[in-house]
């Protein structure tokens, strides 16, 4: 038997702050989550100054549960793995100034993970990765399609020209009167209600990877407003069946496209809004109908979210490919994943 | 003691080593915006220098505001991780409090410490030596920049410790006989940061020290004014 390999990682990106100890890139031994949804809440959507303040009062916090929960002391650990990007600066800054300086005190290897990397990963505590492989990536920041020739490699072949889903729904959801974040409230109002209003799919004809979703939400807030005006009471049930049979539509007819062209092993549906369950059931009807041959790994709802785990998770991938970082790293809100031109 | 101090809560990012009160090893960068790139490769430079593991450090001591936001919890994030982690005494010292202590302590007079704010107003604090000890004579305070200089004492010197930009000078055209702008010496000493540190009591609860921000963020002030009388709560949760 080998040693069995620890990392302490790190996540900060937007609202949440969270760290956990990794065992070998699949064993969570913790993952402790301080959501800051609540603090938010009362803006109507995360102020990145507040969630910068929040992150700097749970910290240390955080790092000293996840250790004394998995019951693990800094001379155990193997390496730091922190999210480096993309995500709001100020907050990003929190976790790498975090983990660099825990790194530094013990002196060992700091690994830089990029967050879209890490949600991936969220789906290798369902099963071990096989390549090529592809992810459907959804958040209330992020729509892309990446497809994994190789292990640690991505590659952007398609993603939202305008809006993330997850903003979608927020925008949608505000309009239905519902708080931040709507995702949930309105995945389970679609369950009651029926797909009556017919909203257009944007580019769900055109042959590239992209998606789009502010003609989507524009329809529906047109429509919420001119049935306003009219003094004329819409089925809010109804209205979010429609809206989320649309983003479904949408995702699952891209996504099934692109296995078409870039047929892979596993897909892995990931991100904030792989939670939902329309697309979650989607995802399984197409993919067994259309590609069979492929295997649907879904993220555990828990880790769909943004935490920690996830980083440590892709963080181990990079340990293992010699991906380290000097003290001088900083945070990247833009980073990015290569974006290359898909195949027609 | 081996103290180890910090500040990047302005334009300047400064290091310092200090061991019994001598200076070991210092690094001011003037040029640089980005503090989160240069602080700890500083650190680690100047440690290697002078042969001190991180674990030798016997006390942090980091300026902890006010000052640019980002700024200043870069300091202060790097200072408490280190402290929790390395079981290590913190001390957090005000940074006008920091600017002042770069004056000599034979300075008579009121020093005031500020900078820039935007909008009229100033961060600035007021000290003075007495019986040769740095001493604050008012709170460090979010101030209107009139409201300030209109609180200044006739009756003895003043040092206006901060470099006036256009705007302030503006304001300002003529300043009492008795005041002084020193803006050579807004620039943090981290020697002198250390030595006040070194007198200091640290930090109780390492977990719960943050930045003095001393202006609530915008999105709050103006959440309070809808909300009045709603005290802010525990708005993070483990999940
Ligand atoms: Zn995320």
């Amino acid at each position: 038997m080998a040693t069995p390999l620890y990392l302490l990682a790190f996540e900060s990106s937007c609202d949440e702050t969270s760290v956990a100890v990794i065992k070998d890139g699949t064993e969570i031994l913790s993952n402790i989550i301080a959501t800051q949804i609540a603090s938010h809440q009362r803006f109507g959507g995360v102020v990145p100054e507040v969630a910068s303040r929040h992150h700097i009062e749970q910290i240390t916090k955080c790092t000293t549960e996840a250790l004394s929960q998995a019951g693990i002391g800094y001379d155990d650990l193997a390496g730091v793995a922190v999210t480096y990007g993309p995500g709001l600066v100020g907050s990003l800054l929190i976790g790498v100034t975090a983990a660099k300086a825990i790194a530094w005190a013990h002196q060992l290897p700091l690994i830089p993970v990029n967050h879209m990397a890490g949600h991936i990963y969220a789906a290798r505590y369902v099963a071990a990765f096989q390549y090529p492989m592809m992810a459907l990536l959804v958040s209330g920041g992020h729509t892309e399609l990446v497809y994994m020739p190789r292990e640690h490699e991505y590659q952007i072949i398609g993603e939202t020209r305008d809006d993330a889903v997850g903003e979608a729904y927020d925008k949608i959801g505000r309009v239905l009167g519902i708080n931040y974040p709507a995702g949930k409230t309105v995945d389970e109002w679609a369950h009651q209600g029926h797909d009556t209003f017919n909203f257009p799919r944007a580019m769900v004809q055109e042959a590239n990877l992209d998606f789009s979703f502010s003609g989507l939400k524009s329809a529906f807030i047109n429509t919420v407003h001119n049935a306003d005006q009219r003094g004329e009471q819409l089925n809010q049930y109804d209205l979010a069946a429609s809206f989320q049979a649309a983003v479904v539509d949408i995702l699952a007819e891209k996504t099934m496209k692109a296995l078409a062209q870039y047929p892979v092993k596993q897909l892995v549906l990931a991100g904030g809004v792989a939670a939902n369950s329309g697309v979650r059931a989607r995802l399984q009807a197409d993919l067994a109908r259309l590609h069979p041959q492929t295997e649907l790994l879904l993220a555990p709802l828990k880790l769909c979210g943004d935490n920690a785990a996830m980083i440590g998770a892709a963080g181990y991938v990079n340990y293992l490919h010699g991906d380290r970082a000097g003290w001088d790293l900083n945070a990247v809100p833009g980073l990015s994943f290569d974006r290359i031109t898909p195949l027609s | 003691m081996k103290i180890l101090a910090l500040d990047t809560s302005n334009h300047p990012m400064s290091v310092a080593l200090v061991e019994d009160l001598q200076l070991k090893a210092t690094t001011t960068l003037n040029t640089v915006r980005n503090h989160s790139i240069y602080v700890l490769p500083t650190i680690d430079d100047l440690m290697q220098k002078v042969a001190w593991q991180p674990q030798d450090l016997d006390r942090i001591v980091v300026a902890k505001g006010p000052g640019s936001y980002t700024g200043i919890r870069i300091a202060v994030t790097l200072a408490k991780t280190l402290a929790k982690t390395l079981n290590c005494p913190l001390v957090g010292i005000s940074s006008l409090a920091a600017i002042a202590a770069g004056l000599p302590a034979v300075t008579t007079g009121l020093m005031v410490p500020f900078f820039d704010a935007r909008r009229g107003f100033v961060f600035a604090g007021q000290y003075a030596y007495q019986a040769g000890q740095l001493t604050a004579q008012a709170a460090d305070q979010h101030w209107a920049w009139a409201d300030l200089l209109a609180s200044l004492p006739t009756d003895r010197p003043v040092y206006l410790l901060g470099a006036l930009t256009p705007k302030l000078r503006q304001a300002a055209p003529t300043l009492p006989a008795n005041v002084t702008v020193l803006p050579d010496a807004a620039m943090v000493s981290t020697f002198a940061l250390a030595k006040l540190g070194a007198q200091a009591t640290p930090v109780a609860d390492v977990d719960a020290f943050v930045p003095d921000y001393l202006r609530i963020t915008e999105a709050e002030a103006n959440w309070q004014k809808t909300h009045p009388g709603q005290v802010s709560a525990d708005y993070v949760q483990e999940v």
